[in-house]
């Protein structure tokens, strides 16, 4: 086996993530490769959530498969949600009430440890958790030093009797775990990396996070919604640090509004919402259009329409992104697959926005936020920040005419200059004007045909995975990449590639050629209507000739897609 | 007092009525920014769309001529991101109060250091003739055709109700109490709110220049600015309405609480990202 897939499934609130939290940095310090997403109702406490944690001995398993091997229902409910996924294979392991035996399809499969009377013996129900961590242990032979040293750090501060409890209940875990090793109802066979140890474990939240952190972020505004707060709150918790103004509005068009306002005054600033969010946004976004202030986008989309799904994922928001705002100017949209793609892409984003004076996305969605990744490392030494300020003079002209359409961007207090914007259609220096034989059609051609100019010989091209001589290509964006670059690798076909789309908008014409190149062109989107499809044959004149479509809330599973492309 | 250093040039074509109050506003409001010592190059007039909110473009001073409603979310973020700088905003009761309603409430709370002169018709002027929210019970347009039904709005008891730092009414119509009053607004450390008086001479055929002068009058010298209840008794009072400072309450502003500025007091454009912090930040995602 080269990589195992356990599921921990039960109520909100039941500390499910802390055993995600735990298990993924012990097993990540003792040299595997570790990944976790969840999928989760939109509620506090009840209901039945899942998480699904992939430790494998090869890089980066970081997309969602069906496949369980081994389950811990912490509920009575947890087992007849996940009966799609259950196989005959699943190794179950939990206490009597939470085994619903219907869903079982191989009773000697399931191994029962009474959770519950370990943890009481122990001081109390609220040890159940780590008596599973301790199973988790043994089976995967993580040292005592390394449990003893995570759990002091994550507990000692709670004092002596909670930490020594804790250390107790995975010990008693861990005999658990050692018998069913002894027992062979388990038998793990993963190497260890050593380099493991020292990557990086961060969620897409965090990737994004920091991303804005390395373009030099200083003012973020924003109304919290799912999936996208995830940056606020980490961004908030690093203000201090990096020197941010953390504003929480009153509402989202406050924040995209303030947002502009902080560019306008010589912040660099981003604003994180979801499609509902965005919505109310989008008069600010045709806001910066006009105004040629740079602005970042955040948005962290989810299944519409309206409230839609509110904890569930989705890539439904890519037309939406590119058609919202009134009136017609440039803009660029990126979607990243992975943490590290989150983490670059950003940054650029602010460089982006900066240099030509444009709104600019980052698309992704709850899969991708809430995914745990492990990578090698993020490197800076690359990092360039380009501020494209300039000191004003007296004679400064915010709008002024030029060549290839971009005016000095000056910024209010910096120079004996003044800066005026204005939402009106504005004359060179901002003032408003109706002059429509001249100056309209200019600014028409400035914010719109010249920038999108500029920016088709600015683009991150898309990266093709698998044969270079293939003849059926599927395309994807954003966060699909790791569901069908691993479907792909399974499927060993020869015939097959895929391009993964990292920028969605604008495209750059050569991207044709890979298109052209295959006999049959195929779509895969977690949306209903092929909404990249259509950029597709919108920007480039080519049509998919086949598409692959979820549309349930739930990302793709690398099954599924093997699946589809068996079929093929 | 030459106020020409903040005089657009001759030829700018100005879009408001004749006899409007905005040019009295402007007037006085470039009259108080001279007095005050406030240069143009540092000085940000932030507004939202109304004629009102066409005053930024007729002083030198740089210009933040947003979207509708919205001039205060923006004004609150630009003195975020450069407390150096002097931010004013200047728009209509519509941009204000209806559309902008909510950033009105939220900013008062907020408290960021600026100040918020609204031109206060009691109509829309831009849009030609429909209710405000200020216009009075009973005042007939085209769209409210029976009259106003709403109650009007009062800004100054919502300000009051809220804590606000800067509550003060003025009218156009006394240029001279108006310009001190204006003076204090703009000098005072805090969210500072002035509802200005002023008529609409070609959609308010009710609140005249002579309403404005014949249903007015002065708070007394007596008033005690710092007295809540009282002010907001006094924002409530039926009849003529009174004009001045109904109350002050100094507190720390909105940039006061941001951490950014505890140590350096650089603005944010100053400010590059701080890449040997990141990299901490990175390696701490290694355990």
């Amino acid at each position: 086996m080269k990589d195992i897939s356990i599921v921990l499934c039960g109520e909100a609130g039941q500390g499910i993530a802390t055993v995600e939290q735990l298990v993924t940095g012990m097993l990540k310090l003792s040299g595997y490769h570790v990944y976790s997403t969840s999928e989760f109702m939109s509620r506090i406490r009840g209901g039945t959530n899942s998480t699904l944690i992939r430790i494998s001995d090869e890089k980066s398993r970081s997309a969602f498969i069906d496949r369980i091997d081994i389950l811990f229902p912490l509920s009575s409910k947890a087992l007849k949600h996940l009966e799609n996924r259950i196989s005959p294979e699943t190794i179950i392991i939990g206490e009597e009430g939470n085994i619903a035996e219907e869903y079982c399809p191989n009773k000697s499969n399931i191994i029962k440890v009474d959770f519950t009377k370990i943890a009481k013996e122990i001081g109390g129900k609220i040890y159940t958790n780590i008596v599973s961590v301790g199973i988790f242990l043994a089976l995967f032979g993580v040292e005592e030093t390394i449990s003893k040293s995570y759990l002091t750090k994550r507990f000692a501060s709670k004092g002596d009797t909670i930490l020594q409890n804790n250390v107790n209940a995975c010990q008693r875990g861990s005999e658990i775990g050692n018998k069913i090793l002894e027992d062979g109802k388990i038998k793990i066979d993963l190497k260890k990396d050593d380099s493991v140890t020292n990557y990086l474990t961060l969620n897409g939240s965090q990737a994004i996070a920091m991303g804005s952190i390395a373009a030099g972020l200083n003012f973020i505004s924003s109304y919290p919604m799912s999936p996208s707060t995830g940056v606020l709150v980490f961004l908030s918790q690093k203000a201090e640090d990096f020197g941010i103004v953390i504003d929480q509005a009153e509402d989202e068009i406050a924040a995209v509004n303030k947002g502009i306002g902080a560019w306008y005054a010589g912040a660099r600033a981003m604003i994180t919402t979801s499609g509902g969010g965005f919505a109310l946004m989008t008069e600010g976004l045709s806001l910066s259009g006009i105004l040629e202030t740079p602005m970042i986008f955040h948005i962290a989309q989810r299944p519409g329409p309206g409230t839609g799904l509110p904890t569930r994922t989705g890539q439904e928001d890519l037309q939406f992104v590119l058609n919202s705002g009134h009136g017609e100017f440039a803009r660029a949209v990126f979607a990243p697959g992975n943490a590290e793609e989150g983490f670059y892409l950003t940054q650029h984003a602010f460089n982006l926005a900066d240099k030509y004076q444009i709104p600019v996305f980052i698309l992704t969605d709850q899969f991708y936020l809430d995914s745990h990744y492990i990578i090698p490392d993020l490197d800076l030494s690359n990092i360039k920040n380009e501020k494209q300020i300039v000191k004003t003079n007296a004679n400064y002209k915010r709008y002024l005419l030029t060549d290839n359409g971009i005016s000095p961007r000056g910024i209010p207090g910096y120079g004996s200059g003044l800066v005026n914007v204005d939402s009106d259609e504005h004359d060179e220096e901002g003032h408003i004007t109706e002059d429509v034989h001249y100056l309209r059609p200019k600014m028409v051609e400035k914010r719109l045909f010249k920038k999108l100019k500029l920016l088709k010989k600015d683009i991150i091209k898309p990266e093709l995975i698998g044969p270079t001589d293939y003849s059926i290509l599927l395309v994807g964006w954003g966060s699909t990449c790791s569901a069908i670059k691993e479907a792909l690798e399974l499927s060993d076909r020869k015939d097959v590639a895929f391009l993964h789309f990292k920028q969605v908008f604008p495209l750059s014409d050569d991207t044709a050629e890979y298109l052209k190149k295959a006999k049959k062109l195929i779509v895969v989107e977690n949306n209903a209507t092929a909404q990249f499809g259509k950029v597709l044959t919108l920007e480039l004149g080519i049509r998919p000739n086949d598409q692959f479509l979820k549309y349930n809330g739930m990302p793709f599973s690398v099954e599924e897609i093997k699946e589809f492309i068996a079929k093929l | 007092m030459d106020t020409s250093i903040f005089d657009m040039p001759h030829e700018t074509d100005v879009a408001w009525c004749p006899g409007c109050g905005n040019f009295s506003i402007l007037k006085i409001v470039k009259q108080a920014l001279t007095e005050l010592n406030i240069k143009p190059e540092e000085l940000v007039m932030a507004s939202g769309i109304g004629q009102a909110a066409k005053t930024p473009h007729y002083l030198k001073n740089n210009v933040f001529n947003g979207l509708h409603g919205r001039a205060i979310a923006a004004a609150m973020a630009i003195k975020a991101a450069n407390p150096d700088l002097t931010v004013i905003v200047e728009s209509g009761d519509g941009c204000s109060f209806g559309e902008g309603g909510n950033h009105f409430i939220h900013n008062i709370l907020r408290n960021p250091n600026i100040t918020h002169l609204a031109h206060d018709n009691m109509v829309y002027g831009l849009t030609k003739g429909q209710a405000s929210p200020t216009s009075q019970f009973g005042f007939i347009t085209p769209v409210q055709v029976q009259g106003v039904t709403n109650e009007p709005f009062n800004p100054l008891a919502l300000a009051i109700a809220l804590d606000a730092a800067f509550v003060a009414r003025v009218s156009i119509a006394d240029q001279e109490k108006a310009l001190e009053v204006i003076k204090q607004a703009i000098s005072f450390k805090g969210y500072s709110f002035v509802d200005i008086l002023q008529p609409c001479v070609s959609f308010n055929k009710v609140n005249t220049w002579k309403w404005f002068r014949e249903n007015v009058y002065y708070l007394e010298g007596s008033h005690d600015p710092s007295n809540r209840t009282e002010a907001f008794k006094r924002a409530t009072e039926k009849g003529k309405l009174p004009l001045g400072i109904f109350y002050r309450n100094e507190k720390p502003s909105f940039e006061d609480y941001l951490p950014v500025y505890k140590t350096n007091k650089d603005p944010l454009f100053k400010r590059d990202a701080n890449l040997p912090q990141l990299q901490k930040l990175i390696d701490s995602l290694r355990q």
